[in-house]
């Protein structure tokens, strides 16, 4: 199944993406596709942490996506 | 009526517009809190501020925080305003106005919603340097 992965801050500088099409093997959780986005990414272990938003809104990591989900990387963030 | 404004815009902020937004005859003050580009970081001399957002969770966010802050304190109107893209120093990144019957809810109103939108809405500041650039808070 496939979601669309955003990419932001210094995120989008480690991966050299804003916005890719991703597929996942099966449903997932959060966790797990943090787990192989440091895998196939591995400058993301660069930054400190990231958050997950799933359709613009902040997700835990026991979430499970769904096809077609939005799925933002969020670098710890600094407006103000 | 609506109660909150929130704004991210790649246009100049006014604080006009925020002030106005929340005046209200019923309030007994306004509070505002205006960030500004500062000249230096850990002593080291800034040119400029790039500030990126992912708007739409953004502007969700900053509702969020707006609709707490009235649901939190006594005040009477908020306005959140957040600009993004190229700021030289001296410029103004961020607004917050508030308005109520009483100054202390005003006070600690503005103070909440700029700690909280420092910890959840996404924008992304990057400091340029003569010799570089670093996103800040990220420690690549």
């Amino acid at each position: 199944m496939k979601i669309q992965l955003l990419f932001f801050g210094i995120a989008t500088d480690l991966v050299g993406e804003n916005s890719i099409f991703y597929e996942l093997n099966s449903e997932e959780t959060v966790l797990a596709l943090k787990k192989e986005l440091l895998l196939k990414y591995p400058k993301l272990k660069n930054i400190d942490e990231f958050a997950i938003a799933v359709n613009e809104e902040y997700a835990e990591d026991d979430l499970v996506l769904r096809e077609n989900d939005v799925v933002a990387i969020i670098p710890p963030v600094s407006g103000g | 009526m609506k109660n909150t404004a929130v704004l991210i815009t790649s246009e100049k902020l006014k604080v006009q517009d925020c002030y106005d937004f929340v005046q209200d005859a019923a309030c007994g003050g306004i509070a505002l809190f205006v960030g500004t580009v500062r000249n230096s970081t850990k002593n080291k001399e800034v040119s400029l501020l790039d500030f990126s957002s992912y708007e739409p969770m953004a502007l969700k966010e900053m509702q969020k925080i707006a609709d707490l802050a009235l649901a939190k304190f006594q005040i009477h109107k908020i306005a959140i305003h957040h600009a993004v893209g190229e700021l030289q120093i001296g410029d103004i990144p961020v607004i917050i106005a508030v308005s109520s019957a009483h100054r202390k809810a005003a006070f600690e109103a503005c103070e909440f919603a700029i700690d909280t939108l420092k910890e959840t809405v996404p924008i992304w500041k990057k400091e340029h340097f003569n010799d570089g650039e670093v996103w800040v808070n990220s420690h690549p």
